[in-house]
C-alpha cells in the first residue's frame, strides 16, 4: 500500500454531502481505507446475521469469511500479474496451486507416517520453498511450448495441464510408482493429511488441544472459553489470518514494485500488442515465460497458504478447474491490471458471492416455517410465495450459480472494467505526471 | 602506440581484403543484398538489392503488390528471407528476430498505427529504450537495487518529455495513447521509435491519413532529426512527398527494384512510368 499515505492530487476536493459520502471519499482515497471499509461493511452484515447466535458465532462466521477473503485475495493477485498486467490466458490456476500445496506436503510429511503417504520429513520452510519451486517449474514446462500460441489456445494448453496434474495426483497408479521410486506418495484420491499448522503450534504445545502455551493460555483465558466464551479453535483461525494478512501484503507490495517498474511497463505493453513491443527490441518469449514462472509460483505459494492449512487435501473436489474459474471471477470483479483492485475482488467474491448467500439462505430458511416443495416445478406450480422462497432458500448452493451469473452479466454491462479497473496504475518507478522533483517511489 | 596492422596500411589498399571492404563499406548504415521471400509458390520479393545512405532520407514506391511491405518485413525480422542478406552497419542481420534487430539500432514504426492503447503517452515513450536497469524483474523489485531503477526512470522521464515536446505533442504526455487522433498516433509512434536511439528509421507510410499540416510538421521533424544524423528509409504512397523530400528514391515493381536515382531521374524514368500507368499508354 505504497501511496496509501501520499495525497492523491489528481481527486477533485469536493465537500462532502454527508458523514458518509466523506467517510466514503476519505476511503477511496487510500487503498488500505478501502480495503478495510470493504471488510466493515461485510463484517457489519455477518453480524447482523448472525448476532442472535452469540459472540462466538459471529466471531466464527467472521473467521470464515475473512480466511476466505484473504486465500481468495493472494490468489487473484497472482492472477492479475498473469492476466491483468500481462494478458496471459492462464486458467490452469487450480493446477499450479495443487502443484505447490502436494510438494509442500510430499517434501514435510514424515518418512514414517502413522496413516496416509510417507514424504521426505523435511523442515516445513524448506516445503514451501520447493513448493513454489515446483509451480513455477511446471508454468515453465507450459510456457515453453505454449507461449508462442495464440491466447486462446495458451488456454486450452494451460487448462489441460491444470487437468492432468489433477487426475495424475488422484490416480493410485501414479501414488504407487512414486512410492516404489522415491518412497513418497500423494495418496491418491484419498489424498494426503497437511503438517501441522506453525500457527497451532504457537497456542498449543504440540498441536495438542487441552494443552495451551504461555500465549495460548493468555488468549484462550481472556478471549476463549475462560473469557468471553469463543472456542479455541476459532481464534487461532484467527491467529492464521494474521498470517494470511501478512502474506496479501507481501504478494501486494511484490507486484506493486514489480508493476511500477521497466519491468511491469515491458508486460503491459505485451499485454496491448506483442509485435510493437517485439520491434522496440523487447524479448518478448523470454519475458513471458519470466512473468509465467513468477505467476505460478505465487499461485503455488497461494495453494500452500490456503489449502496447506486445511488439515488434508485431495485432488477432487478441491482443484477442479471450478476454482480457476471462481479466481477470474474475483480478478473481473476487482478489475484486472489492479492489485488493490484484486485484493478487493477476492475479498467481495469470497464473502458476498461465495460464502454469503449460503449463510444468508440458511439463516432465512430457518425463518420460514414451511415445508420445503420436494422439486421446483411443485413450488412454482403450488403459486405460494412462502413455498418457493423456503425451496430457494433450501437450494442455495445451485441457485447461487444462477446468483454468480447474473453478478456477471450486471458487471460486464455497468462496469466492466470491475470495481477498480478504471485507476490508472502507472507502469513507472517514478511519477509520470510530474515533470521534474516529482516523488520517488522508493 | 604500436604500428598500424597491415590491413590498414595505404600501401595495401590494393588487397582482395580491402575492395572487398570497399564494396561493403562501413559507412553505410543500411544494406540489402539480392533480397528473396518465396510464399508458397509466389515470389513477393525477387532479388531486391539497394543501399540506404547515412542520413539520408530514401524512398522506396511502387505500386500495390509491389513488395514493398514484404520487403520491410524482411529487413526488420517479422519475415525470415528465404535468400540474400540484409546488413546494418555493415553487421549481417539477415534472420534475427525483431527484437535483436531493433537492439542493434534498426527500428520500424507500422502501417496502421499500433499505439499501446492503454498505457499512457509517457508509457509508451519511455517503454522503447534500451538497456533499462529496471526490465529485469529482480532489480525493480529488490529493495537495494530499485534505487538505481528510480534514477535511470528520472533521466528517462525527462528524456520522454523533452521527445514530446519535439514533437509538439507534450500537452498529451498522460492520455491514453489510445484517444489519441489518428494523427497524433503517427507522432506518437515515431517519438517513441526515437526514443529506441535509433540508427536506421523504418518509416511504414508514416503519412496515411495525416491531415496537409500534420504532415508538414512530421517532415520538418524528419528533416531536424536527418541533420542530427539520423538515417530513415520511407514507404510512402504519396508521390509528392517522396519527389520532394527523399534524394533516393528506390522504385519496386512486382517484387523487383525497377529503378533507383533522384527525384529527376525518376520521374522521367519510361519504365516507371510504365509501371505506375499501365502497360497499354
Amino acid at each position: 500500500m505504497s501511496d496509501a499515505t501520499a495525497p492523491d492530487d489528481t481527486m477533485v476536493d469536493r465537500e462532502p454531502d454527508s458523514a458518509l459520502a466523506a467517510v466514503l471519499a476519505a476511503a477511496k482515497r487510500s487503498d488500505l481505507g478501502l480495503v478495510v471499509l470493504t471488510l466493515g461493511l461485510i463484517y457489519l452484515g455477518a453480524t447482523l446475521l448472525t448476532f442472535t447466535d452469540g459472540l462466538n458465532s459471529v466471531v466464527g462466521l467472521l473467521r470464515t469469511l475473512t480466511f476466505l477473503g484473504l486465500v481468495y485475495a493472494l490468489s487473484t493477485l497472482a492472477l492479475n500479474l498473469h492476466w491483468g498486467y500481462t494478458g496471459l490466458f492462464n486458467i490452469g490456476v487450480a493446477g499450479f496451486m495443487a502443484i505447490g500445496v502436494y510438494t509442500m506436503g510430499i517434501v514435510v510429511r514424515s518418512p514414517d507416517p502413522a496413516f496416509g503417504p510417507p514424504g521426505f520429513g523435511l523442515p516445513l520452510p524448506v516445503g514451501i520453498v520447493a513448493g513454489m519451486a515446483m509451480a513455477s517449474l511446471f508454468g515453465l514446462i507450459a510456457a515453453l511450448p505454449a507461449l508462442r500460441l495464440r491466447a486462446d489456445y495458451f488456454a486450452i494448453v494451460t487448462l489441460g495441464l491444470s487437468e492432468i496434474i489433477r487426475l495424475t495426483l488422484q490416480s493410485s497408479t501414479f501414488d504407487t510408482a512414486l512410492r516404489e521410486t522415491l518412497g513418497v506418495g500423494t495418496g491418491g484420491g484419498r489424498g494426503m493429511g497437511m503438517p501441522q499448522n506453525p500457527v497451532r503450534g504457537l497456542f498449543l504445545v504440540d498441536g495438542r488441544a487441552g494443552d495451551p502455551t504461555a500465549l495460548g493460555a493468555a488468549v484462550f483465558g481472556t478471549l476463549g472459553e475462560g473469557g468471553l466464551g469463543i472456542s479455541n479453535n476459532i481464534l487461532i483461525g484467527w491467529g492464521y489470518i494474521l498470517v494470511l494478512a501478512v502474506f496479501v501484503v507481501a504478494f501486494y507490495v511484490l507486484l506493486e514494485r514489480l508493476g511500477r517498474s521497466p519491468f511491469g511497463r515491458t508486460l503491459k505493453a505485451i499485454r496491448e500488442d506483442e509485435l510493437v513491443a517485439d520491434s522496440l527490441g523487447k524479448n518478448v518469449d523470454l519475458i513471458k515465460i519470466k512473468v509465467f514462472m513468477i505467476g505460478c509460483a505465487l499461485m503455488g505459494l497461494a495453494g500452500i497458504l490456503w489449502f496447506g492449512s486445511q488439515g488434508n487435501v485431495s485432488p477432487s473436489p478441491q482443484f477442479e478447474p471450478i476454482l480457476t474459474f471462481y479466481i477470474f471471477v474475483a480478478v473481473i470483479i476487482g478489475g484486472s491490471g489492479s492489485n488493490t483492485g484484486s485484493v478487493l475482488g477476492g475479498i467481495v467474491f469470497a464473502a458476498v458471492l461465495f460464502e454469503g448467500p449460503r449463510r444468508v439462505g440458511a439463516v432465512l430458511r430457518d425463518t420460514i416455517d414451511a415445508p420445503t416443495p420436494p422439486t421446483f416445478g411443485d413450488a412454482v406450480a403450488a403459486a405460494d410465495p412462502v413455498g418457493l422462497l423456503a425451496y430457494a432458500t433450501d437450494n442455495i448452493a445451485p441457485l447461487q450459480f444462477v446468483l454468480l451469473g447474473l453478478v456477471l452479466i450486471f458487471i460486464m454491462h455497468r462496469r466492466p472494467d470491475g470495481l477498480l479497473g478504471d485507476r490508472i496504475e502507472t507502469a513507472a518507478a517514478v511519477d509520470l505526471t510530474r515533470r521534474e522533483g516529482g516523488e520517488r517511489d522508493e | 602506440m604500436s604500428e598500424p596492422a597491415a590491413d590498414t596500411d595505404p600501401e595495401a589498399a590494393d588487397s582482395p581484403v580491402e575492395q572487398a571492404a570497399q564494396r561493403t563499406p562501413s559507412g553505410l548504415p543500411l544494406r540489402v543484398d539480392g533480397l528473396r521471400k518465396e510464399f508458397g509458390g509466389i515470389t513477393a520479393v525477387d532479388g531486391v538489392s539497394f543501399e540506404v545512405e547515412s542520413g539520408s532520407l530514401t524512398g522506396l514506391i511502387g505500386p500495390n503488390g509491389a513488395g514493398k511491405s514484404t520487403t520491410f518485413n524482411c529487413i526488420t525480422g517479422v519475415h525470415e528471407p528465404t535468400a540474400g542478406d540484409v546488413y546494418l552497419n555493415g553487421e549481417a542481420i539477415t534472420g534475427l528476430a525483431p527484437y535483436e534487430i531493433a537492439q542493434r539500432g534498426l527500428v520500424r514504426t507500422f502501417q496502421i498505427a499500433r499505439e499501446l492503447p492503454e498505457m499512457t503517452v509517457l508509457e509508451n515513450l519511455m517503454l522503447a529504450p534500451k538497456n533499462q536497469q529496471g526490465e529485469s524483474a529482480l532489480r525493480s523489485v529488490l529493495p537495494g537495487l530499485r534505487g538505481g531503477v528510480v534514477d535511470q526512470e528520472e533521466q528517462l522521464r525527462e528524456r520522454a518529455w523533452e521527445t514530446l515536446e519535439f514533437f509538439e505533442i507534450d500537452h498529451l504526455a498522460t492520455e491514453y495513447a489510445g484517444s489519441l487522433s489518428g494523427g497524433q498516433r503517427k507522432l506518437l509512434e515515431m517519438a517513441r521509435a526515437l526514443m529506441t536511439d535509433p540508427e536506421v528509421v523504418l518509416l511504414d507510410e508514416p503519412l496515411a491519413g495525416v491531415n496537409p499540416t500534420l504532415e508538414e510538421k512530421l517532415l520538418d521533424r524528419v528533416d531536424d532529426l536527418r541533420a542530427e544524423g539520423y538515417t530513415f528509409l520511407l514507404v510512402e504512397h504519396d508521390m509528392d512527398v517522396i519527389m520532394h523530400h527523399c534524394e533516393h528514391i528506390i522504385v519496386m515493381h512486382q517484387g523487383q527494384v525497377l529503378a533507383e536515382g533522384g527525384a529527376e531521374e525518376i520521374r522521367t524514368n519510361d519504365r516507371v512510368i510504365e509501371a505506375y500507368l499501365g502497360d497499354d499508354l
